[in-house]
């Protein structure tokens, strides 16, 4: 909403400087998004009259014009534009001139002919958009006498102006007027704000004998009201309201749709003439849309209506209308018209609000209606209609205006606790304060209950003003007292928690975990939670997505169940722009349809790691073996004990090179190697190694304190046990089985060596273990020491078939 | 027989001296004091002086030897030294060839900034809050005092689920309904702050992302009033963003709050930053969290977290945020 500073000084006598009340109504709410001086950008652009016209020696396109700038003298100019004559009166840009839109006019030669100055069109003038001719001054309508050489902006009667640029919340439609700012403004810089009364000068023909209204539906309606205006003539309006339409940021069209625009910025209230000759009986309803109804709006577009639409029917009951959103074509304004009848009415907010949005016509109009109006304002506005009517077309009023009503909005009102404002703003108002407060905005104030002897218990009853939809309880009214009172004024405290600020056991797992895969050099994407439908099976995945109803576009219309297809992605993002090996980890929600109110939603870790050869021999570079190290360094580094892998098919991880990680009974992620296949149909290169672990689980154990074992500083023997072990038998299955058999002599065991060849057979592979033993509270003697090596190695024979070398 | 000895001693001295390395001296030293060594023969021949004689002779003989074993010592240090010096220098080392490559990997910058916030709040004695991203219409709309047909609902350009009844579940289109959650699991006091992932139906620019983070934060105790919210924003702010910085609360609407405020944030230089939103609890919403608003009252506000995020690292826009290139991970 752009408002000018003189337009709300109509209201009431604002002479701060613009910055104090730009900063005022920001502090009501009304955000000043700028502010900006107006009518300066006309400098140097004086009236002429045209004194002679001819045409250029050496071009076609341009003319030659002589013009007096004031000083009887002919000035030459080279002028692009053929629509003016001799004694016209134009705009003309003085050398020196910098235009509007930026342009510096200097002396020129123009194809061999002196160019002194340049004449100006609408556009170039920014009154209007009309570029194709040359502005021409109607002499009659231009404020002083002899014009020629005046100050454009003199003669137009445009003086300089503040131009304030507002950003205005969706719970004050009153303040999408000049009217509404103004109200606000004045009432916090304690000025009086007076609504000038229009001055209607009332014909013998009477409104109700021209013209009827019938509200068929009433909850399409609230107030419906109408005036008919005779020997209307429909022409360019004059240069002040021109400047302030367009300061506003509307198009001036002609003096019929200005001033109704004119009225609707003012008042707040959007506003319809009609052909009168063309409406049939003179008569106006207003009813629902049926199915199979249609109507051709003003831009001669057939539109099918419906019930959610609200219509405006003539006396045959065809649509002549759409309700707050747009006229139709068949009562439209032309220039043989001569009488018209003008409608304000308060229609229905969600019924525009569908019509606009399903017909895609948001208006200036319809955004005043979607927001409530007042239905009380239609009489001034009429009346507001008619008197600029009567002045810039000449119109003639009609006697009396011609008003139905429909279903009303109830009046509110509210009753207010003075305890209850104090306690919430922080405030030691009295009754007289919040009346004085209240009273100017039109929340009207009485006294319901007196305080008491402590001052407290007292209470106000507010009726709520019609143009306030927005407001209706106490609370709302408290917003009022708030807004005029100023936040400022509550001052500013602290409170203080009892309890201490912390993390919560999952927050401090998030963050260990992701300081643990961060160590280990693994960078974190954000890929976006949304895929295409086929992701999933592209991932080897079970496509059980959780489908979006409203998705922006088909490839972001499907909820994950898996980090894999977004960091697939982010893999080969990575690729095509030649970034090399990356790592990358996402720590993010997955989405799993369920039976209960909501999807299942699960926090999981995913790494990945890219550039590995495509099948080495060397199993300790492959994809496979980054991801376990992964797994293991990040579960030394959580201090994480009892995690185990168990060599398996994963969906999308590569058939012979994955295992699901298992945690204290069950299964929290998979590692490997993504599926070649998958990696093909993602046309990722090379590859790619994978862990995926849910956090949830982790949670508890990362929570539990460690519980401290002493150490032992008896010395410790170690034994280095290598078993031919088939194939398929895990190497953590041997361990485990040492591990037990070794008893709790036995402090650690690893696996470091493996190795195949050809004198160890097929199938088969030699596994290094190294054990080492201690007791906490002796040196072992040789006799124990080679007891648990026995043990080890009869236990490993055993259970695996597994042979010492 | 003393000249002899002096003979020999100079001798093996000057042997000793021109000795290079190791082996030399190591046979200089055989030559000067072995079994077949000159003054080792003289020795042998002691007995054989006459008494007065022998006293003299042998004492000569000694410190000759003592001398040529000092000197002997004393070329070995020397000739260890130069070896050592040898060696290192032989061992040098371009130490720049050997820096390698950062290994550490680093966090989103989005979840730099999130972080950040959350331990600026906990350090204000506030918990941190969670809720589920994918929601109900009821949470993020009817409790928050958005009725069903409320034109703010439009406002949001929700993203709905195809989940249970048509309409019913949507991505969150904002952290509030955690304040729901919260309500309905907690009784007051109540200080939270919770960051998380909303959604909007918003096509990608660079300031619009359909993928956002916010942090929301609602405060219910006894008594709490405007001056509580103006409060904690400015305490909030010289704390995340420094002593210079100031904030202040305007007027502005939503339908969860009231009254309801935007809290902007003044630069050092004067200028200002627009962060979000706040206000008063509506009572409306107190309701819904199960909680009596003639009791409590409380306040909540919220900011979104990328915006800051993009301020702190200068970054121009949004979308680089979702591109997952390593080039502008590892900056941060």
């Amino acid at each position: 909403m752009n408002v000018l500073l003189s337009w709300l000084q109509e209201f009431a006598p604002f002479d701060q400087d613009p910055t104090v009340l730009a900063e005022t109504m920001t502090d009501l709410g009304m955000v000043v998004e700028s502010v900006s001086e107006t009518g300066n950008s006309w400098d140097g652009i004086v009236v002429a009259r045209v004194l002679d016209l001819r045409p250029h020696p050496e071009a076609d396109r341009i003319q030659l014009v002589d013009v007096d700038a004031g000083d009887g003298e002919a000035l030459q100019i080279c002028c692009g534009a053929f629509n003016m004559s001799v004694g016209d009166l134009v705009p003309l840009a003085t050398l020196g001139t910098t235009m509007p839109g930026g342009l510096e006019i200097s002396r020129r030669k123009l194809r061999g002919e002196w160019s002194n100055g340049m004449l100006c069109s609408a556009a170039e003038l920014e009154v209007a958009e009309d570029a194709d001719g040359i502005y021409l001054l109607d002499e009659a309508a231009l404020a002083t006498g002899n014009t020629t050489g005046a100050a454009l902006n003199e003669a137009l009667g445009v003086s300089t102006d503040v131009l304030f640029e507002l950003d205005i919340e969706g719970n004050r439609p009153d303040a999408l007027s000049v009217m509404g700012v103004a109200r606000d403004l004045a009432a916090r810089l304690g000025l009086a704000f007076q609504i000038p009364e229009p001055t209607v000068i009332e014909s013998d023909s009477k409104a109700a004998d021209r013209c009827s209204a019938s509200i068929i539906d009433p909850d399409l309606c609230q107030r419906f009201g109408l005036r008919v205006l005779d020997n209307i003539t429909v022409g360019e309006s004059p240069g002040w309201m021109a400047s302030r339409l367009t300061a506003a940021g509307m198009r001036p069209i002609n003096s019929i749709v200005d001033i109704s625009n004119y009225v609707m910025l003012e008042l707040g209230q959007p506003n319809h003439t009609y052909d009168l000759s063309l409406v049939a009986d003179g008569h106006l309803g207003v009813r629902r849309g049926r199915d199979g109804e249609s109507l051709v709006t003003l831009d001669d577009v057939e539109r099918p209506v419906g019930p959610d639409d609200g219509l405006i029917v003539n006396a045959a009951d065809e649509p002549i209308g759409l309700a707050g959103v747009m006229g139709g074509a068949s009562t439209e304004i032309s220039d043989q018209t001569t009488s018209v009848v003008v409608e304000a009415a308060v229609w229905d907010r969600m019924t525009v609000a569908k019509t606009s949005r399903r017909l895609g016509l948001r208006s200036e109009a319809s955004m005043r209606f979607e927001r409530g109006g007042d239905p009380y304002v239609i009489e001034l506005a009429l009346d507001r209609f008619c008197q600029l009517a009567q002045e810039l077309c000449g119109a003639t009023v009609a006697t009396g205006r011609v008003v139905e009503e429909g279903q009303l909005r109830p009046s509110a009102a509210a009753e207010v606790r003075i305890d209850k404002v104090n306690e919430l703003l922080n405030t030691e108002l009295s009754p007289a304060d919040v009346s004085a407060l209240l009273d100017p905005i039109g929340f009207a104030t009485t006294p319901q209950v007196e305080a008491d002897a402590d001052g407290r218990g007292a209470v106000l009853a507010v009726d709520i003003p019609s143009w306030r939809p927005d407001s209706a309880v106490e609370i709302d009214v408290i917003e009022e007292i708030a807004r005029h009172h100023g936040y400022s004024k509550s001052g500013l405290r602290v409170p203080t928690p009892t309890q201490a600020g912390r993390l919560s056991p999952t927050q401090q797992a998030r963050r260990r975990v992701r300081r643990a895969i961060l160590g280990a050099g693994y960078s974190e994407a954000m890929p976006m939670p949304f895929l295409a439908p086929d992701d999933l099976e592209r991932a080897g995945l079970e496509d059980v997505g959780l489908r979006l109803s409203n998705p922006l576009v088909a490839d972001e219309s499907v909820l994950r169940t898996s980090l894999l297809p977004g960091l697939l992605k982010a893999v080969l993002h990575n690729q095509s722009h030649r970034n090399g090996p990356v790592r990358l980890y996402e720590l993010g929600r997955v989405f799993h349809p369920s039976q209960d109110e909501l999807p299942v939603e699960k926090e999981i870790l995913a790494a990945c790691a890219s550039g590995f050869d495509e099948a080495t021999d060397d199993a300790s570079r492959s994809a496979a073996a980054a991801a376990t190290q992964l797994l293991t360094r990040f579960t030394g580094e959580l201090n994480l004990t009892g995690v185990g892998i168990t060599n398996a098919e994963v969906p999308g991880l590569h058939p012979t090179r994955a295992a699901t990680i298992s945690f204290r009974g069950a299964t929290i992620g998979a590692v490997g190697e993504v599926d070649p296949a998958v990696l093909d149909r993602f046309g990722v290169h090379g590859r790619v190694s994978w862990l995926e672990v849910e956090l949830t689980p982790l949670v508890p154990a990362l929570e539990k304190a460690v519980s401290y074992k002493t150490i032992s500083f008896y010395p410790s023997s170690d034994i280095d046990l290598a078993f031919v072990v088939a194939d398929d038998i895990p190497a953590s299955a041997v361990l485990r089985t040492m591990v037990k058999a070794g008893g709790s002599l036995l402090q650690s065991a690893e696996l470091f060596d493996t190795f195949r060849s050809t004198q160890l057979g097929e199938d088969r592979r030699s596994l290094a273990y190294r054990l080492r033993l201690q007791a906490s509270d002796r040196t072992l003697t040789d006799t124990e020491v080679a007891e648990v090596r026995t043990a080890c190695i009869d236990a490993v024979a055993a259970a695996h078939k597994a042979e010492l070398r | 027989m003393i000249d002899d000895i002096k003979t020999h001693e100079v001798a093996a001295l000057d042997a000793v001296a021109k000795a290079d390395n190791m082996i030399q001296l190591d046979e200089a030293a055989t030559a000067a004091l072995g079994k077949s060594a000159p003054l080792i023969g003289a020795k042998r021949q002691l007995g054989s002086l006459p008494v007065e004689d022998r006293k003299a002779a042998g004492r000569a003989l000694n410190e000759a030897k003592d001398r040529i074993t000092a000197a002997i010592e004393a070329r070995r240090s020397e000739l260890g030294d130069a070896e050592r010096a040898g060696q290192l220098q032989a061992e040098r080392l371009d130490l720049t060839e050997l820096m390698g490559s950062p290994v550490t990997g680093h966090a989103h910058a989005v979840t730099q900034a999130w972080e950040e916030l959350e331990d600026v709040f906990v350090g204000m004695g506030f918990r941190i809050a969670e809720g589920p991203e994918v929601e109900t219409d009821w949470h993020n709309f009817d409790a928050l005092n958005i009725p069903p047909g409320h034109p703010a609902r439009d406002g949001f350009d929700s993203i709905y689920v195809e989940h249970g009844d048509s309409g019913a579940t949507l991505l969150r289109t904002h952290t509030s309904p955690v304040q729901i959650r919260t309500m309905l699991d907690q009784e007051p006091p109540i200080y939270i702050v919770a960051p998380g992932r909303v959604f909007r139906r918003d096509t990608a620019d660079a300031t619009h992302m359909p993928v956002f983070h916010q942090i929301e934060g609602l405060v219910v105790d006894k008594g709490i009033s405007l001056a509580d919210l103006a409060g904690t924003m400015e305490a909030f702010t010289e704390r995340y963003f420094g002593s210079g910085f100031s904030s202040r609360l305007r007027p502005n609407h939503f339908p969860f709050t009231e009254p309801s405020g935007e809290f902007d944030v003044q630069r050092p230089d004067g200028s200002w930053l627009e962060l979000g939103g706040c206000g008063m609890v509506h009572p409306n919403v107190l309701r819904a969290g199960g909680i009596d608003p003639e009791e409590w009252s409380g306040f909540a506000f919220g900011f979104g977290i990328d915006r800051l995020a993009l301020m702190k690292f200068g970054i121009g826009d949004l979308r680089e945020f979702f591109t997952n290139d390593i080039r502008f991970l590892r900056q941060f």
